[in-house]
């Protein structure tokens, strides 16, 4: 019996409950440790698909910065953190159907999909999966467009939050 | 002689040997073996805690001119024991009006958060936990688990005190982790790789001879994660009560305290695999449990100096604190970065078959790299005394808030109707 497909139910199991956790808590500071759950629950699926830089990526970016700098701001917000209003939107039908049709076009075009039966490509023997990770991310022929735009946008918007920050009159 | 040179190994292969025997499956040995290593590296890092409090209290004792815990054992070396029974023991109080799941949840975290870093040093060349090829990013990541844990525990505690040690440890923790994780890409880009045990074979020269500076600001930045003297600000007993901890009591304060002595022991661990080449030594390759004794002679020595600096030196204040880091360390680290990848580059594309043997070049390369560190140290250093001088000028111009207000002069009384 092979052990994955269950480690993977498990994983995606606690990862969606922990997701619906997010959206339900009343509690804000609870909804960001079921976000942190959840991220986790992502972490082990990028373990599963053999990525261990992506699941460790995953964890210092969202869980050490993001996760952490939302309970920070939600900490600062004591006082109005127990949110007694309704959870519902009044057009939440109108959302749930979108949301069905949207699941139910992503389900057909996956199970149309030719890849979704063949089985994963293997590395080249001895290859380290991380090195090559680095040379595409630089390379003209892979990714190095996506790559240094992504960089400039990051620039940017640590540009914009120190301007933001800066004190006007020095 | 297999047992003497590597007992872990010799132990693992005669428990694989004695379940397979049973009629085990091959898988599910090794899972039985994967958990048993698990649960042995846990335990050891534990028990090792209550030997490192014994010798941080000797140590701290023996400076400030003591003669600390002697009673129990010799040297007072069981001392832990007893006060380990004395803190099971405990009435555990919970304050009205805390978060239950997460108060209790805070110090679980906070210590498997450290615990979690064990998993990846290397003891010895045939004896670690698991050799990721991330290992330098796994330390990082479960780093902010530890984080995690302390915001929890002073945000549940439903305590002023509390919530202001979990702000401090956000904005320490947070910031420090900048220069901690640039100082580890150095030795990244030295050692061409980023799994621990093979950045630890990658030190022909240790890292701290090609870059000292990258080690000084790794150890500095990761002793500020620890949340100890001089960066003890999250729990400044004299500010704060005990800052996130405060409302914590028996074994739930016992986790925290473990957890800070293992921490400051890990970071121990990990500037000595990182930088002072691990269980590197003469005969190591061959004999394992060689590899094992340089591997905690360095770690101890490293340990020492931990617990020289926490004695030694006043707290800052988190002025000072933020500044160094985001004025000092973070802008060194960059610079250092950037150096050591464009002269590391030039070295290896320049001279890497120049010389007659592979140790003579290793040598060379590490005088350059130390060469460039020590030239930028001292050039930062320079930067740093001109912004000194600016910074306390400012300080010193007189400041009408520090003008005492006038009091009224006191009514007179006849000192006959006092008696």
């Amino acid at each position: 019996m092979d052990v994955l497909p269950i480690i993977f139910v498990i994983a995606a199991a606690i990862s969606l409950a922990a997701a619906v956790m997010v959206v339900t808590a009343r509690n804000l500071v609870h909804a960001a440790l079921w976000l942190i759950l959840t991220l986790f629950g992502v972490a082990a699926l990028y373990v599963l698909l053999e990525a261990g830089f992506f699941a460790v990526v995953q964890v210092v970016v969202y869980i050490g910065a993001i996760a952490i700098l939302f309970i920070f701001a939600a900490m600062l917000t004591r006082r109005m953190m127990q949110d007694t209003g309704p959870q519902l939107h009044k057009a939440w039908p109108l959302a749930a159907v979108v949301a069905v049709l949207l699941f139910a076009g992503l389900m057909a075009i996956l199970v149309s999909w030719p890849g979704m039966d063949s089985a994963k490509p293997a590395l080249a023997e001895g290859a380290d999966p991380l090195r090559q990770l680095g040379l595409a991310l630089v390379s003209p022929d892979a990714y190095v467009v996506p790559f240094q735009l992504a960089s400039v946008l990051l620039v940017a918007a640590m540009v914009g939050a120190i301007f933001v920050a800066r004190e006007k009159n020095p | 002689m297999a047992f003497l040179s590597d007992p872990i190994n010799f132990i693992a292969t005669w428990l694989r040997e004695l379940l397979l025997g049973w009629g085990l499956a091959q898988g599910a040995v090794e899972a039985i073996l994967k958990f048993l290593g698990a649960g042995a590296v846990g335990t050891f890092g534990l028990a090792l805690v209550i030997f490192t409090i014994w010798m941080e209290r000797k140590m701290y004792a023996r400076i400030q001119d003591r003669l600390g815990p002697n009673r129990v054992g010799p040297w007072g070396i069981f001392q832990t024991l007893p006060d380990m029974i004395k803190i099971f023991t405990k009435e555990y109080i919970t304050p009205a009006g805390a978060d239950l799941v997460v108060y209790n949840l805070a110090p679980i975290l906070t210590v498997s958060g450290v615990l979690l870093t064990w998993a990846v040093i290397p003891f010895a060349p045939t004896v670690f936990g698991t050799d990721v090829n991330v290992g330098v990013l796994y330390i990082v990541a479960v780093g902010a688990i530890g984080t995690l844990g302390i915001i929890m525990a002073g945000w549940s505690s439903n305590n002023k005190y509390a919530l202001l040690g979990a702000f401090r440890a956000v904005a320490q923790m947070v910031s420090y982790e900048v220069p901690m994780v640039l100082a580890l890409l150095v030795p990244v880009l030295l050692g061409r790789t980023m799994g621990i045990n093979s950045l630890v074979e990658a030190q022909s020269v240790w890292f701290i001879v090609l870059s000292p500076l990258a080690a000084l600001i790794f150890f500095i930045s990761s002793l500020a994660e620890t949340g100890r003297a001089p960066f003890d600000l999250l729990e400044a007993e004299s500010e704060l009560v005990a800052g996130f901890q405060t409302e914590y009591s028996g074994l739930k304060f016992g986790m925290f305290y473990v957890g800070e002595f293992l921490h400051a022991f890990t970071i121990s661990a990990l500037t000595a695999t990182l930088f002072l080449g691990g269980w590197r030594g003469p005969g190591a390759e061959t004999y394992p449990i060689l590899g094992m004794m340089f591997f905690f002679i360095k770690t101890f020595l490293v340990y020492s100096v931990v617990i020289w600096i926490r004695i030694s030196l006043p707290r800052l204040r988190i002025d000072q604190m933020l500044n160094f880091n985001w004025k000092f360390l973070t802008p060194v680290a960059l610079a250092l970065l950037i150096v050591t990848a464009v002269l590391d580059k030039i070295v290896v594309t320049a001279l890497a078959d120049q010389f007659a043997t592979e140790t003579i070049y290793l040598w060379v390369r590490g005088l350059i790299h130390l060469t460039a560190n020590l030239l930028l140290g001292w050039a930062a250093l320079r930067l740093l005394a001109g912004g000194e001088v600016k910074a306390r000028r400012v300080v010193g111009q007189p400041r009408p808030l520090a003008v005492p207000p006038v009091s009224p002069p006191a009514p007179e009384t006849p000192a006959a109707e006092i008696g």
